[in-house]
């Protein structure tokens, strides 16, 4: 999943369609095809949801899931509650300081790592022994290593989107043409200038590759953690719940249209985060523009 | 023709005196230079030709500074750039190497691309450089394209963008290592003409590694012909075709005597190389 976009940035500089929509006539086409989608699901969901009512039994799975309409009347009235939008605020918060301290540790670990052959053959083995234990399984040792609840779950974050963001940063380092180096050594450049004028912007579209996929983990590590952490402090889904405790606290509770409410939005939540991510790393990096 | 009066360089002579590189490729030693002398006069476009993986291209390193060599010297004007004293060549902005597949930053406007040698260098501020930088490039016929990134630019203006980014460092001497290969027939001569314009208004000592004989004979004041690996120089053929040259020359009869005398020592080393590559395989 990490070397695929590595391999799609150093590729060359002739950037691709991979971000965004096609321009002219394509945008409303695909635009129609994505709504034609989603009608579909949608009344898909429908006819399988209340499959009792039309057909005398419920079909499998999609039969005891709420209805569309229980959903978006269960959704209308949780606008309103200012536990739903703390539910939000706390989840995103959570992401937003794990996936910055990711990116802030990611980058230059993974320089390090790309730059000193002694450093690397010291460090990365214990790196991909660490890399496979999905950071799941660290919850339980998070809780008991760190001191508040808050910090486990932010730890659990971190680790989620730190080995993603240092392998691309590795890989995009890598790629870098010798040729580029050797000619800004030739023009009298320092290590430094290479460093700061080559190397960096130069695995900069790998960190920016690196930081979408790493958004999409970090989103989906916080529920998971919130969930089985109990929401952080208290326990309480009004405080300091998260989006995964609200959906925890809903299947508790027996109120099933919120739990698709808490699963909608957390789509949300990682699809805008995700074209939030892209459109920064595309004015990072403004010589990717299509031509 | 009366010839008018060309600027020629009084810097970039250029001796090469019995260098000998030898590579180790899985436990054997792989001689890509041998033995190999000659110079290149201030102001002369030198071009190189052999076949492919003859050890031009090392040759053309060992002059860069890019990896060192195992005996004999290099000096630039007199000053010894490797030698036994020193193997390695310290690389410097009086040898700059245009690429085969060019070596712009692709992250830099190429504006930035030119000005880059000299602020670095700090022999420029960013103004002047960008000053310079423009007026070159406009000299170049690239004026509109200086807030452009490369990746925006025809491989063929690309390559134009970095021999003007390599003067705008006032070379001793251009390193030139096939830069036209990748590009179509006709973008080359028209390169070619550029060239020769940037080297008439210039006088920069030239370095040329190429394939192409024609572009060798068009190009060159001498086409040194080099023998399969390992590489030292065969024979040497000074072009009398009288510069400034215009594109009609390739149709004279002076150009295909020369290509004939040429293209039969070229072609006996490639034969070598050839078989030699059949025996390797």
């Amino acid at each position: 999943m990490t070397n695929a976009p590595v391999a799609e940035t150093s590729g060359g500089l002739t950037s691709n369609g991979r971000a965004g929509w096609p321009s002219g006539l394509g945008f409303d086409r695909s635009a129609r095809r994505a709504a034609v989608a989603i009608l579909m699901a949608l009344i898909f969901w429908h006819l399988g949801s209340t499959s009792r009512q039309w057909l005398g039994t419920s079909l499998p799975l999609i039969g005891s899931v709420p209805a569309p309409d229980a959903v978006v009347r269960a959704w209308i009235h949780l606008l309103s509650d200012p536990g739903y939008w703390q539910s939000w605020l706390w989840s995103t918060v959570r992401v937003a300081l794990g996936f910055a301290a990711a990116t802030t540790a990611g980058m230059p670990f993974g320089l390090a790592l790309a730059a000193n052959a002694r450093f690397r053959s010291t460090v990365f083995p214990v790196f991909e022994l660490l890399r496979p234990i999905p950071p799941l399984a660290w919850v339980p040792a998070s809780i008991i290593f760190w001191p508040t609840q808050e910090l486990s779950i932010a730890f659990v974050i971190f680790l989620g989107g730190f080995y993603t963001i240092v392998l691309n940063v590795v890989g995009g380092a890598e790629a870098i043409d010798t040729r580029l180096i050797q000619a800004a050594r030739s023009m009298g450049a320092s290590h430094w200038i290479i460093f700061r004028r080559l190397i960096l912007p130069g695995v900069l579209p790998s960190i920016g590759v690196g930081m979408e996929v790493a958004i999409g983990i970090t989103w989906e590590v916080v529920v998971a953690a919130e969930m089985i952490s109990g929401g952080g402090s208290g326990g309480e889904a009004s405080s300091g719940g998260g989006l995964g405790f609200f959906i925890w606290n809903s299947y508790v509770g027996g109120a099933y249209p919120d739990i698709i409410v808490g699963m909608i939005s957390i789509g949300i939540a990682g699809y805008l985060s995700s074209a939030m991510t892209r459109r920064a790393v595309a004015y990072l990096t403004p010589w990717k523009k299509r031509v | 023709m009366n010839a008018p009066v060309l600027r020629t360089s009084m810097r970039g002579a250029i001796e090469i005196y019995d260098v000998v590189k030898v590579f180790e490729v899985r436990g054997v030693c792989v001689p890509a230079v041998d033995h190999c002398s000659f110079s290149i006069r201030a102001g002369e476009i030198c071009m190189i030709v052999g076949p492919s993986g003859c050890g031009k291209t090392t040759l053309l390193n060992a002059i860069a500074g890019f990896h060192g060599i195992d005996s004999g010297s290099i000096t630039l004007d007199g000053t010894l750039l490797c030698g036994p004293s020193q193997l390695v060549a310290p690389t410097g902005s009086d040898r700059i190497v245009v690429f085969q597949n060019g070596a712009l930053f692709p992250w830099k406007t190429n504006l930035d691309n030119v000005a880059f040698g000299p602020i670095v260098q700090k022999k420029l501020s960013k103004k002047e450089a960008h000053e310079k930088g423009s007026q070159l490039l406009a000299q170049a016929g690239l004026s509109g394209y200086e807030h452009k990134y490369p990746g925006e630019l025809s491989s063929g203006l690309q390559r134009r963008v970095e021999i003007v980014r390599a003067l705008m460092n006032d070379p001793a001497v251009l390193l030139l290592d096939e830069p036209y290969r990748a590009l179509d027939a006709l973008s080359k001569s028209v390169m070619h003409e550029a060239l020769l314009e940037i080297y008439y208004r210039t006088g920069v000592t030239i370095f040329f590694i190429t394939h192409d004989l024609e572009e060798a004979i068009f190009l060159g004041h001498r086409v040194v012909v080099m023998t399969s690996r390992p590489c030292r120089p065969k024979e040497s053929f000074t072009i009398d075709i009288p510069h400034p040259r215009r594109y009609e020359v390739l149709t004279s009869r002076r150009f295909r005597e020369l290509a004939a005398e040429i293209s039969a020592a070229v072609n006996e080393e490639a034969m070598k190389s050839f078989t030699l590559g059949e025996r390797e395989g």
